[in-house]
């Protein structure tokens, strides 16, 4: 930061010996406009970071107090089934539900950036208004719609006289948060789409246009590859939501109690870890487990798509 | 490293440098030693000194009580504090007093969570500041709940809920059944209005409330944890006893005689509302709670005890819920505290107001033995002295029952073996076996020798 300071003020500055001195005062107003984030960046996000991580190689028991037990907390993690478990469990929810948002995201912002939709604009809200929704009430709301006897499904379900779908059942639930999870964020993928689409120059479809090139033609070769780094945006977005699934989990889990255990995501088991057993080095060493595993997703992703780009 | 190294001394150490106010607060906050003799003139000087009082409690409108005290003691002025209810509020207490600093003076706390936090030393025994002959004023079995097992006084009752039956008259004169009196008679009952009716059941098993099933091993004379003190856990779900409440509800729920939805949810109170069960086996804090969530079956229910195991033998209840005030240890003012939730639940005006007005189910005598109380019609029951029903259940709960030091984890654990054992119909004695072993296993992670 502060170099490029120095730099760009460079070229006006005077020559000599002044230059020096110069560029160590700008280097100190770098510094000093920096400060007020570095502070905050560091009390709010490293400290609790390096505290976490200090908290998460000692075991502290109800019964005798608290040891330092190196990595102990990290080999029981690496071998917790529930954990594994957990992590399984949305690494599927990730791999089933991220295209289809991904994709529905991308063809409705096409679709708006084609220009041939009707309401686009209502469209466009529209489809963005459940993001607006805090998630909380989001999940609370589904959770009413799914409920088996007197939620509106299981009712219209019995007015056509079929047998009501158990949308809250260990083999749907998955599902059914993903489904919330789809209605919640498309439309946040979509905006971020749509922007980027906005900004591809117009230059580039009037050389397909001359070239011959039809809308479908436009949109596969033009506006996808341009789409290329926002979508890559999402994908890692989606990566971190996903893999941090809580706040829907943790509010059916008063509907459905015996299919959402207090393991059923990994972020889940780690606040239940801290909050309902006690355990809050293992909750800690769960959290940065999680990190990691949420670090190397995305670093492998992005690796993989840089990878494929050049070759 | 050194394995034993210790963490406190390095954190304080990490706390002061790094967040020095907040580190500080935290050394400033020792508690003060236990008075040996606490004479009368301590008290009133306590009591005339002015001083702050924050209080943790989820009641509403406690603040009618509080202002009763503080016109009774001005100089004490009292913060009533609304940090959520049930485990939203143990969490953020727990988090208060790890952190040594922002928590409260005085706390609700239900009866099974104060081992949870006797064991963390987070309580102030109140045994020193109670005027003598305190415990008389109490239901026995209350008051062995607020007893810990070297005698101390953990906590002043407040409120409790001995179990009972409430039933919809109307739906067992439709289907010709007579109030159960044993369990077997209610087993017979629930096949035979479920059979009447496909979309009617007896009662509803919550999967989900451990504390329930808790007050019927409680009523059957199962008593999981007894033994338990200090270091040493017991634990022992594989009785007679509690297999047999195990498999009569496991056989209840395999048979689709009982519906297995978890209480307190949307499902739960539109089937009230829409004639899905026919019974609530509740505790006493249940009437009134029903009179509001299901408002449109007003009329139609009554009360009733719980069913029996022994037809011969005296009645026998447990309880579910019910809880008390008690004081923390990070409290500067403990006699103040003390006397505060001493006051609160047993003067005659703020305990009247409280049985009344809030609906606490009172622990005390007193107020148990009033007429004006148990006197109470109900139109919701169609005028039955609902108060009179659970008076004389409330005398028939047994004395003997130990909660663990870790109640959330245990019922998380119910959760994950026997509850889900009911909603899959599965094996619920297996599943009580499972439980065990968690418990076991964790109690073991946490330091305790389990016995």
């Amino acid at each position: 930061m502060a170099t490029t300071t120095s730099e760009t003020q460079a070229p006006g500055a005077r020559p000599g010996t002044a230059r020096g001195r110069e560029s160590k005062r700008y280097a100190a107003a770098g510094y000093a406009f920096i400060a007020p984030f570095m502070i905050v960046f560091t009390a709010m996000i490293l400290v609790p970071l390096a505290y976490a991580a200090y908290t998460s190689l000692f075991r502290e028991q109800i019964i005798g107090g608290s040891v330092f037990v190196g990595f102990e907390n990290y080999s029981r993690a690496f071998t917790d089934p529930q954990l594994l478990e957990g992590i399984g469990r949305v690494a599927l929810f990730f791999l089933i539900q991220v295209p289809i948002m991904l994709a529905v995201a991308l063809f409705i912002a096409l679709a708006l950036d084609s220009g041939l939709m009707r309401l686009s604009k209502f469209v466009r809200i529209g489809v963005f208004m459940p993001y607006a929704v805090p998630s909380v009430v989001a999940a609370l709301m589904w959770g009413f719609l799914y409920g088996p006897d007197f939620g509106p499904f299981a009712q219209l379900a019995e007015m056509i006289g079929a047998a009501a779908p158990d949308f809250l059942a260990s083999n749907v639930m998955l599902g059914s948060l993903a489904n919330i999870v789809f209605w919640e964020f498309t439309g946040y993928n979509m905006v971020i789409l749509y922007a980027a689409l906005r900004s591809v120059p117009t230059e580039l479809y009037e050389a397909a246009a001359v070239d011959g090139a039809g809308p479908w033609r436009t949109a596969w070769s033009i506006k996808i590859p341009s789409l290329r780094p926002a979508l890559m945006l999402c994908m890692v977005f989606s990566i971190i939501g996903s893999f941090q699934l809580f706040n829907e989990p943790k509010l059916l889990q008063a509907l459905a109690p015996n299919v959402i255990d207090n393991a059923y995501t990994p972020n889940l088991y780690a606040y239940n870890l801290a909050f309902v057993g006690q355990e809050y080095n293992y909750a800690a060493a769960v959290s940065f487990i999680l990190g990691l595993v949420i670090f190397v997703g995305s670093y492998l992703f992005m690796y993989l798509s840089t990878r494929r780009s050049r070759s | 490293m050194n394995p034993r190294f210790r963490r406190r001394t390095a954190l304080k150490g990490l706390a002061a440098a790094a967040a020095g106010p907040a580190g500080l607060a935290a050394c400033a906050n020792e508690p003060p030693a236990p008075p040996t003799n606490l004479t009368q003139a301590d008290i009133d000087e306590a009591m005339s000194t002015p001083t702050d009082l924050t209080f943790w409690t989820w009641v509403p409108d406690i603040q009618n009580e509080v202002a009763l005290f503080e016109a009774a003691y001005p100089a004490i002025k009292v913060e009533v504090v609304n940090a959520g209810q049930g485990d939203a509020h143990y969490q953020k207490l727990r988090t208060a007093l790890r952190a040594g600093n922002g928590g409260p003076d005085v706390a609700q706390m239900e009866f099974q969570m104060i081992p949870t936090f006797s064991i963390t030393d987070s309580l102030v025994d109140l045994g020193p500041y109670l005027d003598a002959g305190m415990g008389e004023k109490f239901v026995d079995w209350t008051w062995s709940q607020v007893t810990g097992t070297g005698g101390e006084i953990w906590a002043i009752p407040q409120d409790t809920g001995p179990l009972g039956m409430l039933y919809r008259a109307d739906l067992f004169e439709q289907h010709g059944i007579d109030v159960p009196g044993t369990w077997d008679e209610f087993a017979e009952a629930a096949a035979a209005i479920h059979e009447a009716d496909p979309d009617l059941y007896l009662t509803n098993l919550p999967p989900n409330q451990g504390a329930f099933f808790s007050g019927l091993l409680w009523q059957a004379g199962a008593d999981p944890f007894a033994g338990t003190a200090d270091e040493v856990l017991q634990v022992d779900l594989q009785s007679d006893t509690a297999k047999r409440v195990a498999s009569y509800w496991g056989d209840l729920a395999q048979r689709d005689l009982v519906s297995t939805d978890p209480d307190f949810t949307d499902q739960w109170y539109q089937s009230f509302n829409q004639d899905r069960y026919a019974t609530w086996l509740t505790a006493a804090w249940g009437p009134v709670f029903l009179s509001g969530a299901a408002e449109s079956t007003s009329g139609k229910w009554r009360a009733a005890p719980l069913p029996q195991w022994d037809s011969d033998a005296d009645p026998v209840s447990g309880n579910w819920g019910g809880s008390t005030s008690a004081v923390m240890a990070t409290t500067q003012n403990p006699i103040v505290a003390a006397k505060f939730a001493e006051w609160l639940n047993t003067d005659s005006e703020s305990a009247n107001m409280m049985a009344t007005e809030q609906f606490l189910y009172p622990p005390t005598l007193e107020i148990l033995d009033d007429p004006d109380f148990t006197g109470q019609e109900l139109d919701f029951y169609g005028g039955q002295q609902v108060n009179e029903v659970f008076a004389q259940i409330t005398d028939t709960v047994t004395e003997d029952f130990q909660w663990s030091p870790f109640q959330s984890q245990v019922y998380a654990y119910y959760n994950e073996t026997v509850g889900t054992s009911f909603t899959e119909k599965g094996d619920a004695v297996a599943a009580l076996a499972e439980w065990e072993s968690r418990i076991e296993t964790y109690a073991d992670y946490q330091g305790f020798t389990v016995k």
